[in-house]
């Protein structure tokens, strides 16, 4: 009996956090897979959606679950002005993509740095959390708090949405011929520029939306973010670059993997990854479901 | 006073980098470069513990150490367009051999050791990874740095019960001589490097891979090969600096920051001239040095806008500006000559 409640705790555990990663592992794909942007301030923007989502919360009583409205579309706009400005530059003034993806790498670790130390001087080094929905739920044995079902929850809408979105809007199939050959895109009529920004600030969005997700079940803090974007682009690489069903397999997979290094070895679950990472690499560099 | 010696000092490092480029031109044109303005140049390099005095030696030596890394990161990456970010995980190797053995074998000894498990390291990942292209390379070398230092932290907290461990202190002097033998090793490699046929392959990888194999370039050879050069010298870093720090610990062996210091020192300087890593690595640490203690976020902070101006406005770095500028003001004079006669 204890046993199972262990490993029910394991992998139920697994499953809630596999939502939000990937959540972030969805955002990652479209930046890397469409606008060519392998984003290493990634999770920064999911700090700063934790954080403004603290700030909203414990200083103005505003819910964490209104803070989603709030906090998305700030993030999308600065993400989108980001692509506009910065990587668009780089884009043109770079001779092949290869260049680009070399440089535009260099310059969101120049980002990571920025975003970082301008929130520890805002906020200081400590970690901040906030009660919320902390109710117990008994899920078939294992207890967990209702925040994280919540968030679960909200992690498939969102992802069910951005797939509907992709499969069947005209925006949708833009994105995905640009995913496929930019330039022919553009020869199609597709507006690359926008089309671009738009998927650069729809990924830092989703980051966003998963930072105020983490924040109501974690705890934040400044330093947090690099971690999330490692975890990122280990889902991507087993999922499959730009696929939404393998962001989730792959979130799940990792999430249930984390819980269960972590059970034996806390110390050891960033290395676990980073193994599955090389296996994957050697084995299938496409990932599960890429094509 | 401490300003002149200083002065000095980086004007020293320069000229080294400026005559291995002027020694890999083939016209040679220019009396600048003597090989007796090098003597002095090195020779005071040599003497400088003996007429600074105090913490002069100790910068300087921050400094070498910031000018190999980076230019240690550039023969490997700057040619080859492989963007490696291994370079903490083998100081951070170098730093742990010093740990480990420094306290029973000589100086020269645990240093070189440092270097030639750092590049076995190299060769055993370069082997596995370096027919990942581009992006996959880049955070695969990234994720090495965790691994180890994770590995290394299990086995610090379970093996031997502490965190970190104490490494053998060193005189500040001796360090600064490591460093700066170093220094001229690394020059003399470089050079040969450049001037030899593996340097041309290089180039022709960062080029175009495909038509380099087909040319006949053991392609992979190669790079692990360069690699592992490049990695020799980062592990030395790592063994002589950890004579200075006491005490280290995994997170402070394997800071991720000392893979970006050097990528940014090459691409602020310009990675296309020797001496374009060397003076980034001189402005850059020379700045952390009188930041970093007071104002580290702030430092931080400088340091991410720099990357990104850099990236964006400077892609051939300051000596790339600097020679464009040259460029145009020569073509303007040429002109206004013309308009006189």
């Amino acid at each position: 009996m204890d046993l199972v409640t262990t490993l029910l705790d394991i992998v139920i555990g697994g499953l809630l956090i596999g939502g939000i990663y990937a959540l972030i592992a969805m955002g990652l794909s479209l930046q890397y897979g469409v606008a060519r942007v392998l984003n290493i301030s990634h999770g920064e923007f999911i700090m700063i959606g934790g954080f403004i989502t603290y700030v909203l919360y414990t200083s103005f009583g505003i819910s964490p679950l209104v803070s989603l409205v709030i906090v998305g579309p700030i993030i999308f706009i600065v993400g989108f002005l980001l692509h506009r400005t910065m990587f668009r530059k780089l884009l043109n003034s770079s001779p092949n993509i290869n260049v680009f993806e070399g440089n535009s790498l260099l310059a969101t670790f120049g980002l990571l740095y920025m975003i970082q130390n301008i929130a520890i001087v805002i906020w200081g080094s400590s970690s901040r959390a906030y009660t919320y929905l902390n109710t117990p739920v008994d899920l078939v044995g294992a207890i967990f708090s209702a925040n994280r079902l919540v968030t679960l929850g909200f992690a498939i809408a969102i992802g069910v949405a951005f797939y509907l979105f992709l499969a069947r809007t005209r925006m949708g199939k833009a994105i995905r011929a640009a995913s496929q050959d930019i330039t022919t895109a553009g020869l199609m009529g597709v507006n690359i520029n926008n089309v671009l920004a738009l998927c650069f600030g729809l990924g830092i969005f989703l980051a966003g939306i998963a930072g105020v997700l983490w924040s109501m079940c974690f705890s934040v803090y400044a330093t947090m973010g690099l971690e999330k974007t490692i975890i990122a682009i280990v889902i991507v690489t087993v999922g499959g670059l730009g696929s939404i069903p393998g962001a989730f397999i792959g979130g799940i997979l990792l999430g249930i993997v984390g819980e269960v290094v972590k059970y034996f070895e806390p110390s050891l679950y960033l290395a676990a990854y980073y193994l599955i990472f090389i296996i994957l690499l050697m084995i299938r560099p496409k990932g599960i479901m890429g094509k | 006073m401490q300003y002149l010696f200083y002065a000095i000092g980086f004007l020293c490092l320069i000229y080294a980098g400026w005559f291995m480029e002027w020694l890999l031109g083939k016209e040679r044109k220019g009396k600048w470069f003597v090989p007796g303005v090098l003597v002095v140049a090195l020779a005071m390099l040599a003497t400088f513990p003996l007429y600074a005095k105090g913490y002069t030696p100790i910068l300087m030596s921050t400094i070498i150490m910031y000018v190999i890394l980076s230019i240690s990161w550039t023969i490997f990456s700057g040619p080859t367009g492989y963007m490696s970010l291994a370079t903490a995980a083998f100081f951070g190797v170098g730093v742990y051999t010093a740990a480990f053995i420094g306290k029973s074998v000589p100086l020269p000894v645990f240093i070189i050791a440092g270097g030639v498990i750092s590049s076995i390291v190299a060769l055993l990942v370069g082997a596995l990874t370096l027919r990942l292209r581009g992006i996959y390379f880049a955070m695969f070398t990234f994720g090495l740095i965790l691994l180890i230092s994770n590995l290394l932290l299990f086995y610090e907290l379970h093996v031997f019960g502490t965190r970190g461990r104490f490494v053998v202190v060193m005189d500040y002097n001796t360090i600064y001589y490591a460093m700066f033998v170093l220094f001229v090793v690394l020059l003399a490699v470089a050079y040969l490097i450049k001037s030899s046929k593996y340097g041309l392959a290089l180039q022709s990888i960062g080029q175009y891979e495909e038509a380099a194999a087909h040319m006949g370039i053991n392609v992979t050879m190669v790079k692990v090969a360069i690699f592992a050069v490049s990695a020799f010298f980062a592990g030395t870093m790592g063994a002589t600096i950890a004579t200075r720090w006491t005490y280290v610990d995994p997170i402070i062996a394997f800071n991720p920051l000392f893979s970006f210091l050097p990528v940014l020192m090459a691409i602020f300087g310009g990675m296309r001239k020797l001496y374009g890593p060397i003076i980034g690595a001189v402005i850059f640490a020379y700045l952390q040095e009188t930041l970093i203690t007071r104002f580290s976020e702030l430092y931080m902070l400088i340091f991410g806008v720099v990357l990104v101006a850099a990236i964006l406005y400077m892609p051939d770095g300051l000596v790339g500006l600097i020679l464009k500028l040259i460029n145009k003001w020569r073509k303007g004079g040429s002109k206004a000559q013309h308009a006189d006669t």
